[in-house]
């Protein structure tokens, strides 16, 4: 069994939710990155999903956008960030983590290569923003030989009859975007969300994780009451932004700051399905 | 496909007889098209069913817009086949676009360079002068018919941001330009025109706020607005199908160059040279001949301050293959497939990648790409003003320059034929603070 079906086998055993908060490589720098990555499961983190930098992030908004900008000024490339997952690997066993990326870095780097090294620094899963399933030949092949999981996005605008075109071939999960739009820019409505779900469910038993536009915990914990997991990435990216100087540098507490929302972040989601909803 | 292999249009094409209207001759001319694209030996079928030209094009775009690309696909087609659309776009390339547009004998141009005649194609002479309303007339047709409100587009010198925002006045539309900062100031008279025909003009400062960086918040607005906004690409790029659309639209300079060469001239060019930045002005040119294989195709890139300057914006000549805006072609990227700044003293041209369909030909053999400087285009732009009357954009200012470096070593007989995609007067503070001159 992979990494991820592992994790989220255990999640659903213990009738809650997956949160699966989302860092930026390279962000505001190697090191911070890396010990934020580091910090993530025992504040709470189920799943990680790392971002890696490009230069023409088309479906972020401005807030992944400039944590992108940092990361590649920094030096964050995909073998580093790949360096980066191999390191962790070796204190943590046992927490998934999925890259969220641009094609062009893959493509650059040779997709066979990147799936080789990906499988062996210990990466779980693939979410490749411009690689719809039309063009998924490109990386299907070399990404399933290695074991890693292609975890497709399923937006409002995928129809149901599309939506088996979509979801053959991928793996881990899928990843519902909320809402029609970049990153951190709005967010889905309760009704929009528990209207989506059974669409999914219908077609698929993979787990659901929803994602773009959660930011609190509350949301967080709306998410997985219908969902398997929450992805919250640009809130947590505006807080790591909110604590760097002016010259766009960690400060003392960046590391802290981050680890303590997904902290509350955590506590949002792990009883969210046995807490009495409050009015 | 074998580029050699092409037939040669017999001396009695149909679109060679003088004594026929223009009108009648380019309907037989299509005519001859449609028989050539049933043919094996065609190089104008392209792109295939997955959109792709060879290994380039393709529709590299998050799932959110896909179902949108395969709609617009699915309607392009359906326009395609409707004679009513043929009917209703002629009608308006005619009477408000103002086409067909001249073939020009410059010959006081063509003495000045001692060598081979050049004939420009004039775009320049459209309505809102240049080539983009060409192929925005045909997409506002369609994004009517797809019931469409709102509409929204990318530019760089500001061409297309004016044809696009012209057009939404004619329908009354709503119109959302996306234009890069630098570009926005450095191409003040356009931005002014784009607002007073009532659009909305964003600059943005992402990146070096240039067309890439227009392209790239015109899909964020895109994906965002996805229920009522059309995206109006204003290029011969992005995914399938716009390579082909916007191709489709631009066709009209070559077939109407193809059947005023003859009457000119009795015969084709020999050579055809068009400046390339995305590349619509130059596959519109180029397309109707390639399967004329004794007609060569120059496209000309901005080489900026030197090809080897790290300066420039030739994808072909300085970039390799990678995936941006939805289709794979020639990049300017690093060692990690990271996209790199493109450079051009023509905003129109400032681009790091270029259409698909460029990358293929450029691959198979059949056209050819050169980088021509900032340096050597500013001294072209002042010899076509000089010798013919005629102030061209920077961006055919390169196409230009390439054909006062051929057209020495060519002999009097033969001809080039350039395509001459848009007026310079936008150009002017540009050039007079290169030349030193302040306004």
């Amino acid at each position: 069994m992979s990494r991820i079906a592992a994790r989220f086998a255990v999640l659903r055993a213990e009738n809650r939710g997956a949160l699966i908060p989302f860092l930026e490589a390279g962000d505001p720098d190697l090191a911070t990155a890396e010990a934020i990555l580091r910090g993530m499961p025992d504040a709470g983190a189920d799943l990680i999903e790392i971002g890696v930098p490009f230069t023409d992030p088309m479906a972020d908004g401005p807030i992944i956008q400039a944590a992108s900008k940092r990361g590649l000024a920094a030096g964050a490339t995909l073998g580093r960030t790949l360096e980066m997952v191999a390191r962790f690997r070796a204190v943590d066993a046992d927490t998934p983590v999925v890259l969220m990326g641009y094609l062009n870095p893959i493509d650059s780097y040779g997709p066979a290569r990147f799936c080789a090294d990906a499988a062996a620094a210990g990466v779980d899963g693939l979410i490749v923003v411009d690689l719809p399933s039309e063009e998924a030949d490109l990386l299907e092949a070399d990404a399933h030989a290695h074991g890693l999981d292609i975890i497709r996005l399923v937006a409002p605008t995928t129809a149901d009859a599309r939506l088996p075109l979509v979801l053959n071939g991928s793996s881990g999960f899928i990843y519902y975007v909320s809402i029609t739009g970049v990153t951190g820019t709005r967010s889905a409505s309760d009704a929009d969300l528990a209207a989506a779900l059974p669409r999914l469910r219908a077609v698929t038993d993979l787990p659901v994780a929803i994602g773009f536009g959660i930011r609190s915990p509350a949301q967080a914990a709306s998410a997985v009451r219908i969902a398997d997991g929450a992805v919250v990435a640009s809130s947590l990216i505006e807080t790591l932004a909110r604590s760097l100087d002016a010259q766009g540098h960690a400060g003392p507490d960046t590391v802290r700051l981050v680890l303590d929302q997904v902290r509350m972040l955590a506590d949002g989601v792990r009883d969210a399905r046995t807490r009495e909803i409050v009015a | 496909m074998n580029p050699q292999s092409q037939t040669i249009l017999p001396a009695s094409a149909p679109d060679a007889d003088p004594s026929v209207p223009v009108s009648a001759r380019l309907a037989a001319r299509a005519e001859v098209d449609r028989a050539d694209a049933l043919r094996p030996n065609t190089l104008r079928t392209g792109p295939d069913e997955r959109g792709r030209f060879g290994i380039f094009g393709g529709r590299f775009v998050a799932e959110t817009l896909m179902p949108l690309i395969l709609e617009l696909d699915q309607a392009y087609e359906a326009a395609k086949a409707d004679p009513g659309f043929r009917q209703e776009l002629d009608f308006y390339l005619k009477d408000y676009v103002g086409r067909p547009s001249p073939l020009w004998h410059a010959r006081r141009l063509s003495a000045e360079l001692g060598g081979a005649q050049v004939y420009l194609k004039r775009e320049e002479l459209n309505h809102t002068g240049s080539h983009k309303l060409n192929n925005v007339m045909g997409q506002i047709l369609l994004a009517r018919r797809m019931g469409r409100t709102r509409i929204i587009a990318e530019t760089g010198a500001g061409q297309h941001g004016v044809a696009t925002a012209t057009v939404c006045a004619l329908f009354g539309l709503q119109c959302v330009i996306y234009m890069g900062a630098t570009d926005v100031e450095r191409q003040k008279p356009n931005v002014f025109r784009m607002r007073l025909l009532g659009a909305e003009v964003h600059a943005v400062s992402t990146g070096a706020g240039t067309l890439k960086d227009s392209m790239n918040e015109a899909m964020r607005d895109w994906v965002a607005n996805v229920h009522d906004t059309y995206y109006l690409i204003g290029t011969v790029a992005g995914p399938h199908p716009y390579p082909a659309m916007v191709r489709d639209f631009q066709c009209v300079i070559g077939d109407e160059a193809r059947v005023q060469m003859q009457e000119a001239e009795g015969r084709l060019p020999d050579v055809v040279v068009a400046a390339v930045g995305g590349g619509s002005n130059a596959m519109g040119i180029f397309h109707p001949f390639l399967d004329d294989p004794a007609v060569e195709l120059i496209g000309v890139e901005a080489a900026g301050r030197g090809l080897d300057s790290g300066e420039q914006a030739a994808s072909i000549s300085r970039g390799r293959p990678g995936v941006l805006h939805g289709n794979r072609t020639y990049l300017l990227q690093d060692d990690h497939g990271q996209i790199t700044e493109a450079h051009s003293i023509s905003a129109g041209l400032d681009y790091p990648g270029i259409g698909p369909e460029h990358a293929w030909l450029h691959d198979i053999g059949r056209a050819q790409y050169v980088g021509i400087t900032d340096d050597e285009a500013l001294a072209a732009f002042q010899l076509c003003t000089r010798t013919e009357g005629i102030i061209p954009a920077l961006e055919c200012a390169h196409a230009l320059a390439h054909v006062a470096k051929i057209a020495p070593a060519m002999r009097p007989d033969q001809i080039i034929l350039m395509n001459l995609s848009g007026r310079g007067d936008k150009d002017i503070f540009t050039v007079a603070e290169r030349l030193g001159v302040s306004l």
